[in-house]
């Protein structure tokens, strides 16, 4: 293998990792204050949609970008508004979502298939990333350095900000932190809203970052890897980070495996298609094993909060 | 005036029933004013997504049929959610079975008989069984998150099957399409009404979800998953493990889950392909929530998702109304359904502001 | 009484009624219904667009006398079975279900409605009312791989593939076929991605092709994330499939194979009215306009539009065909002796590679 084909394989697998790491940051600090939202998948292609729209009638790829979360958001808002003010049920709402989101980006999209847009360009000028080895570090759009930058903010938010102590206590206990004066649905309304953000920008990632096109049920799937990414992870954002690049180079390998040959294309696609799933199962376990860890999972994910006023 | 919502002794049983009623009334009602508005016929799509469906005779098979797997799944996620145990794996289980049972059909392929059903049956219950007991053995045994595996694990067994029809099971006389040879006529479910569609599924659903409710509000067994589910503290003083109920749960719902997919491949399907995950396990969810975790319930929330989904084939060809709005009504539907729900445990009590300058 | 929509509304509903009162006066002035099965979304610039295109030709090139429905995203299985009875049902006397997934419910449809056409595309299962159509898209490969042979300079083109079933082989070795008469020593690498539509995996995949030396991509999934890849990557370039692509990749494009199903509807439904329909294998190409090469791309030099012209009218006028002998298997082993013209059932059932593929695993 070439220096300049590893750094190929490097650039494909940021594109691959990128929408699942940014729908996964958002679906952690969802998780963290206590909540599953299964409709990732949803809220992803109610991104893409309008992250597609916004750049075909404006060409403006940052502006597609901020309105991709904000549509994120207002998906996001259906199962806040569900499940954090009607106490509904957190996995049916989320599987509501994901039905919501797939159909609804279909209509919207109607009349935009056979429309091509540009892709987001690089972030730093071209000089900068002339020789492949910067190429590298400098070669990617901004939605990627974002997604690095958002690691660390998740992390230092959640780690090492007043807020983020609450929201965990709010996913540890809600009921102690209710009744130590914190509102409890006020914290995950937040998460809810910062969750749907991300897997709005993850979705918009599709048409601007991998490939410049609108076509129905365009994430296919990935919404899911994201919620196995964020258990893969143990909630931890820099397993996260790490998570998503495994995740990412998986999906990848098999590409490139079948395009040139060699041992590892002799694995089922099947079976390299499964693999992040499986790994999730067996992370989950080992992390149950070493009870140190499992500690990290939020005691209240998926319960829903009913203050017994 | 203000409203807030005050907490309700004991659940309402007059919007237990009312709320499933009224939210898919108020989804026909709001879904037309709000398809109308951008520009779609409205009422039209209304009329051809909840009624054709009903007022046509010739669509009942349709909906029996589309209703019988979403029954028998539901009722098994109903039991296992009374006992606060979240397989939301179902489709897996569903999959799993289904492929069980496309081995014995392919393995006695040519020296078949009278028994060959019976025996995919229990195939079915058992794959399906078999694989809700991982969540549950790693739920009991590591206290590792059912809702996650059962995920997980469901996205696994998709890719199983597409590996399994592709290779080692792919039809020899297929022209190499990815799928199995199509089933002796001794692996196939009669039809019980000649001249329609009606397979044996149909009857065994509805007989599911009688037994089932007869054994949770009747027996020993349904007291037990019932109390651990509503109050698991109170169950472990009354000498009810909470293990023992968490394996059931699991082996019921999974196994369920794993006997629709028995009577989908042999029923409908005739042979395994890849596209026999049809959603039919997640969709269930929906339908045992719908159906307010009552296995009676459940018949009537299975009919009401067999309506969209059969309606929404209506509407595209009737009003030319597209795939993706029908997606739409019925996560409408399920919306209101779900916001439906406090209503049953809460009560909207007008209060009056008690200082002017208190908001 | 000014003629408005509501009027009309209220005429159409008054037709409607009448064919309950006595059917057969007026038989002669109904339209035949024709209904389309999808497997997808008329939306997805592919193969199902395509079929879509064909409908509303039909539409056109009928008028009055037909009527055209489609349902799309319709699942391969059972739920395809009740969308054909609800079509047959509504009154539809011709119904195309243009996946091959749908043939096991066609037949089972077809012998609950004896007085009903069905046409099954792509599937090989026929009874007195069922018959088959595809299109020899191969012989737009054959076209598309001379000017691979040509114009790549690496002399190794990728295809990616959904399944390898015998149309997606059959492309393959057309492809390579063709383009070892230019260059003895090309060689194509399938990668088959186990989806029809997932644009970013496919992209991925291009991606993947590109980096390891190859400079032609052909794709046989459903939309243009290959070839935008290619456009990004400024690599030789790719082909269009199933329509026209130019706009995801005006340089990259560098012809494509149009899909065409208009011609064959037109011919199918006006056979039923006439009466003179019968089941059988329908199964055209270049010849009769159901497989068309779309324009050449502006990097395509006169040359090669010259040689890929001559192999298209050479099989337009039957002078030529890709799969005759001498051809050898990928291992080197001659398959085909000389002068030998592979059968329409061998190609149908075509699960070997020619010298040229690197088999995948």
């Amino acid at each position: 293998m070439t220096l300049e084909l590893v750094i190929a394989i490097i650039v494909t697998v940021v594109g691959a990792s990128t929408p699942i790491l940014i729908a996964a940051l958002g679906e952690l600090v969802v998780e963290k204050s206590g909540v599953l939202n299964l409709g990732v998948e949803g809220m992803m292609l109610v991104g893409a949609i309008t992250g597609f729209v916004v750049v075909f009638t404006t060409g403006n790829h940052y502006l597609a970008i901020l309105l991709a979360a904000g549509a994120g958001v207002a998906t996001s808002m259906i199962f806040g508004f569900l499940t954090l003010s009607l106490s509904a049920n957190q996995t049916a709402t989320g599987l509501a979502l994901t039905i919501f989101g797939t159909g609804f980006s279909a209509l919207a999209g109607q009349g935009y298939s056979a429309r091509p847009v540009t892709l987001l360009g690089p972030l730093f000028p071209a000089e900068l990333a002339a020789h492949p080895v910067w190429r590298v570090l400098f070669g990617y759009s901004a939605l990627v350095y974002f997604s690095f930058v958002m690691v660390f903010a998740v992390w230092w938010f959640l780690k090492k900000t007043r807020s983020g102590l609450i929201l965990r206590a709010v996913g540890e206990n809600d009921h102690s932190a209710h009744s130590i004066g914190y509102s409890v649905v006020a914290v995950r309304y937040g998460a809810v809203a910062f969750g749907g953000a991300m897997a709005g920008i993850a979705g918009a990632c599709f048409p601007l970052l991998l490939t410049p096109q609108w076509a129905e049920r365009m994430t296919a799937g990935r919404g899911w890897i994201a919620v196995a990414l964020v258990v893969f992870a143990s909630w931890k954002p820099f397993r996260l980070l790490a998570g998503a690049y495994l995740f990412g180079l998986v999906m990848t390998m098999e590409l490139y495996a079948k395009a040139g040959g060699g041992p590892l294309s002799a694995i089922p696609a099947e079976l390299w298609a499964a693999m992040p799933y499986l790994a999730t199962v067996v992370v989950l376990v080992l992390i149950s094993i070493r009870r140190d860890a499992s500690s990290n999972a939020p005691a209240c994910l998926g319960r829903p909060f009913l203050p017994s006023n | 005036m203000q409203f807030r919502l005050e907490r309700r002794r004991e659940p309402s049983r007059f919007m237990l029933y009312a709320t499933p009623v009224a939210a898919v009334l108020l989804t026909m009602i709001i879904g037309a004013i709000i398809f109308s508005a951008i520009g779609f016929d409205g009422i039209g799509a209304v009329r051809e997504i909840f009624l054709t469906p009903l007022t046509n005779s010739y669509k009942w098979q349709d909906l029996g049929v589309k209703a019988a797997p979403l029954i028998i799944i539901g009722v098994g996620l109903s039991i296992s959610y009374r006992a606060n145990v979240w397989n939301i794996g179902a489709e897996g289980q569903y999959i799993m079975g289904g492929l069980a049972a496309t081995w014995v059909a392919l393995a006695s392929h040519g020296a078949g008989g009278w028994w060959t059903l019976p025996a995919m049956m229990l195939a079915g219950t058992a794959g399906g069984a078999a694989y809700g007991a991982i969540p549950a053995l790693l739920k009991t045994r590591l206290n590792v998150n059912e809702i996650l595996t059962s995920l997980m694990l469901t996205y696994a067994s998709v890719q199983l099957i597409y590996y399994l029809v592709r290779a080692p099971w792919k039809d020899p006389m297929g022209m190499g399409f990815p799928q199995t040879r199509r089933f002796a006529s001794e692996a196939l479910l009669p039809n019980i009404f000649p001249g329609t569609i009606v397979h044996a599924g149909v009857p065994i659903a509805i007989i599911v979800a009688l037994v089932a409710w007869f054994i949770m509000s009747r027996s020993v067994f349904g007291y037990q998953m019932r109390v651990v589910g509503a109050a698991p503290h109170a169950a472990r003083y009354g000498g009810f493990s909470e293990n023992k109920t968490i394996w059931l749960a699991l082996l019921v719902s999974g196994g369920l889950a794993g006997l629709a997919g028995m009577l989908e491949v042999a029923g409908p399907f005739q042979r395994m392909v890849p596209g026999f995950p049809t959603n039919y396990g997640f969709t269930a969810i929906i339908v045992a929530f719908l159906g307010r975790l009552n296995p009676l319930g459940v018949i009537f929330a299975g009919i009401v998702m067999a309506i969209t989904f059969v309606g929404g084939e209506v509407a595209q060809t009737t009003i030319g109304l597209s795939n993706s709005a029908t997606g739409v009504f019925q996560a409408m539907m399920l919306f209101f359904l779900l916001a439906g729900d406090i209503l049953v445990r809460y009560r909207l009590r007008r209060v009056a502001p008690q200082t002017e300058a208190g908001i | 009484m000014t003629l408005n929509r509501r009027n009309l509304l209220k005429i159409g509903g008054a037709a409607a009624a009448l064919p309950l009162l006595g059917s057969k006066a007026f038989a002669q002035t109904e339209p035949l219904k024709v209904g389309f099965v999808l497997v997808g979304t008329i939306n997805d610039n592919g193969w199902n667009y395509a079929h879509n295109q064909g409908r509303l030709y039909l539409e056109e090139q009928l008028g009055d006398a037909v009527e055209t429905v489609y349902v799309e995203n319709v699942p391969e299985g059972p739920d395809c079975e009740r969308v054909l009875r609800e079509l047959a049902q509504q009154g539809c006397k011709l119904i195309f279900a243009t996946s091959f997934g749908f043939g096991d419910s066609v037949i089972k449809v077809a012998e609950q409605f004896p007085d009903i056409t069905f046409e099954h595309a792509t599937g090989y299962m026929r009874a007195d009312n069922v018959g088959t159509y595809n299109a020899r898209f191969h012989e737009g490969r054959a076209v598309c791989g001379t000017i691979a042979g040509h114009m790549s300079k690496t002399g190794k083109a990728g295809y990616i593939g959904s399944f390898p079933i015998p149309e997606v082989v059959m492309g393959i070795n057309s492809f390579v076929l063709a383009a070892r008469k230019i260059n003895p020593d090309f060689t194509i690498t399938p990668v088959y991605i186990s989806t029809w539509n997932d644009p970013a995996k496919e992209a991925d995949a291009a991606r993947a092709m590109i980096d390891q030396g190859i400079d032609i991509i052909a794709q046989h999934t459903d939309g243009p994330a290959a070839l935008q890849v290619a456009e990004e990557r400024g690599i030789v370039g790719g082909f269009g499939q199933g329509a026209d692509m130019s706009a995801f990749a005006p340089q990259a494009q560098l012809t494509s194979i149009i899909d065409n199903w208009g011609p064959h509807y037109v011919k199918t439904a006006q056979a039923v009215l006439d009466g003179t329909w019968e089941s059988k294998d329908s199964w055209p190409g270049l010849a009769e306009g159901e497989v068309m090469i779309g324009e050449y791309g502006p990097k395509v030099p006169e040359d090669v539009v010259a040689a890929a012209e001559a192999v298209k009218n050479g099989q337009i006028d039957g002078s030529f065909n890709i799969f005759t002998g001498p051809i050898n298997d990928h291992t080197g082993a001659e398959k085909v002796a000389a002068g030998v013209t592979l059968t329409d059932a061998e190609l149908l059932s075509m699960d070997w590679y020619v010298e040229g593929v690197i088999p995948p695993a």
